[in-house]
């Protein structure tokens, strides 16, 4: 299971990439596997506000609907709209191409809050045991 | 053990001594004694089989047989012997909802030629398995424009929308931060107020709500109504008498975003109000803002065509507070009656249907008005129309009742005009029972 070491990842299985004042958000790969095969993706509209936590796209597998938390406060300044034709590259690509949502950082301290791979490495072994 | 109760003493005991306890009595003894009922209940003796149906048998029998000329929202066309037959098989009316589709393909393929019939009809891209009835089906459709145009908070209804349907309107309405408008209509035509309407439609408004024909049988001018919707970026959502649709242009023709109608002239019985059937279509773009289930066709791993329940994961069961409605059932049996009706009737049945009802009224009303009964409205009308009464209309009714005829609709019960009744005509009405009906409310009615 992938858990690149450079993201910040949430208890919700969310993972951010902070490039400057940006965010670029989506869901782990344990994530991505425990859903399975993901056929629909609901995406916000750019302009968007979220606070931290809150939700911001809604994803379909084929068994379940999963809610997708924002990991800091912003605004959705661009969604992945290649989703919308194929949903499932989140689950080939969870850290790459199957990105969601760019936020716009309003807050950066919330940040430190998050959880390192190491943190979140910890917190799959916890809810596998 | 009778053919009711399923289960002799013998069965009795032997589930005790599976769970470990020697007596019925033991089984309950966590309930305090003071908080069991003691007395006896209040029950009739025991009766036979025989003695139940000569019973009600003569409970029916105090039925009154009329010859019914009352619409509202609910008609009298004919049912075509196969239905109930088909209804009457155990499969279909004994099954549970089919959520297992390996032993459910014969619901589920009832419930997916429903869709495309529903589908088809309505000239709408995509139909769910069914609602409750024709008043649920148009208030969730209310909660899905307002999904669909989620900035948006306001539903314009009309006021000549089925009293009924409002209440239940309202009612799912009530408590949330979205306002329903309620538009005018023109008392001389019957029809929408169409300045009204254009006067609240603005940006906040996530739907507009047309009953066509609405409660007063008017036909409403719906290609210029979808204009002005659709130009302020609102939803339509239209809300038709389906037998009507066997001569006029279908909702999805006239774009209409989610269309649903009550199923119940499609081979439904009246039987007191139910259960009737809520049908209800949308454009595909919005399946996954459509409420309720939908069976789909699919092939399994060797290849074969079979159905599947799909969106299910939007449903209650899966969601909980968040799926998209909370209704995540359907009404099967009269789905598949109406699947029935349709499948029978063909698209010359319907039509022929509608034409009979058609000319029909149009025939009862000039006999009515050559004895000097006004139309309340001016507008065109299709099965069902407004008479002025010289006295009050719940009269006429109680009068008529007499003579054998169900008169129509006073709309005094819903709190409007006193002198004003609303009768439907469906094809089920010979010559011979109009002129009857013409004949006694002259009588009556001076």
């Amino acid at each position: 299971m992938l858990i690149p070491e450079e993201l910040k990842y949430t208890e919700e299985h969310e993972w951010i990439r902070v490039e400057g004042e940006i965010g670029i958000v989506g869901i782990t790969d344990y994530a991505q596997n425990e859903l399975s095969d993901i056929v629909y993706v609901e995406l916000p509209e750019v302009g968007t506000k979220v606070a931290k936590g809150e939700r911001v796209a809604t994803l379909e597998a084929v068994k379940t609907v999963a809610d997708v938390y924002s990991p800091v406060t912003g605004e959705v300044v661009e969604v992945n709209e290649k989703l919308t034709d194929d949903p499932a590259i989140i689950n080939s690509d969870p850290y790459g191409e199957g990105w969601i949502v760019k936020i716009k950082i309003e807050n950066p301290e919330e940040l430190e809050g998050l959880l390192s791979a190491e943190d979140y490495r910890k917190l799959i072994e916890e809810e596998e045991a | 053990m009778g053919p009711y109760i399923p289960m002799t003493d013998e069965d009795r005991k032997e589930m005790l001594k599976r769970i470990g306890v020697s007596s019925f009595e033991e089984l309950i003894r966590e309930i305090p004694i003071e908080a069991r009922f003691k007395g006896k209940l209040n029950l009739p003796e025991p009766l036979s089989e025989y003695e139940v149906k000569k019973l009600l048998q003569e409970i029916a029998e105090q039925n009154q047989r009329l010859t019914i000329f009352a619409g509202g929202g609910a008609y009298d066309h004919y049912i075509p012997s196969p239905i109930l037959h088909i209804m009457g098989h155990p499969q279909f009316y004994t099954a549970y909802t089919p959520y297992q589709a390996e032993v459910s393909q014969g619901t589920l393929q009832a419930m997916y030629e429903y869709q495309s019939l529903v589908c088809e009809l309505l000239g709408m891209e995509v139909a769910n398995a069914s609602m409750y009835d024709g008043a649920s089906a148009l208030a969730e459709a209310a909660l899905m424009a307002l999904r669909i145009r989620r900035k948006r908070n306001v539903i314009l209804y009309p006021e000549n929308l089925n009293p009924l349907y409002k209440k239940v309107l309202l009612t799912y309405l009530h408590g949330q931060e979205d306002q329903p408008v309620e538009v005018k209509y023109d008392h001389e035509t019957g029809m929408l107020d169409l300045d009204d309407l254009k006067s609240k439609l603005n940006e906040n408004v996530a739907g507009v709500l047309i009953q066509h024909p609405n409660f007063f049988g008017v036909l409403e001018d719906m290609p210029t109504i979808a204009e002005m919707a659709h130009e302020a970026g609102a939803a339509l959502v239209v809300h038709v008498d389906p037998i009507t649709l066997g001569v006029l242009a279908p909702p999805g023709e006239y774009g209409a975003d989610i269309a649903t109608a009550e199923g119940q002239p499609l081979g439904l019985p009246l039987a007191y109000g139910g259960p009737y059937l809520g049908v209800f279509a949308s454009k595909f773009e919005y399946i996954r803002q459509m409420p309720g289930r939908i069976s789909g066709k699919t092939i399994d791993a060797e290849g074969n065509t079979g159905f599947v329940m799909t969106l299910q994961t939007r449903e209650q069961h899966i969601r909980r507070e968040r799926a998209t409605s909370n209704i995540c059932s359907n009404q099967q049996l009269c789905a598949l009656a109406v699947a029935v009706y349709l499948s029978l009737m063909g698209k010359e049945g319907i039509r022929e249907v509608a034409e009979q009802s058609f000319y029909r009224a149009h025939y009862l009303l000039d006999k009515l008005a050559e004895k000097g009964f006004e139309p309340a409205f001016k507008g065109a009308f299709f099965r069902e129309f407004a008479i002025k009464t010289p006295i009050p209309a719940r009269e006429i009714v109680d009068r008529m009742a007499e003579k054998g005829i169900l008169a129509g609709v006073p709309l005094s019960i819903f709190g409007m005009d006193e002198d004003v009744l609303l009768v439907a005509v469906t094809e089920k009405r010979s010559k011979e029972e109009m002129d009857a009906y013409v004949k006694a409310i002259s009588e009556v009615a001076t």
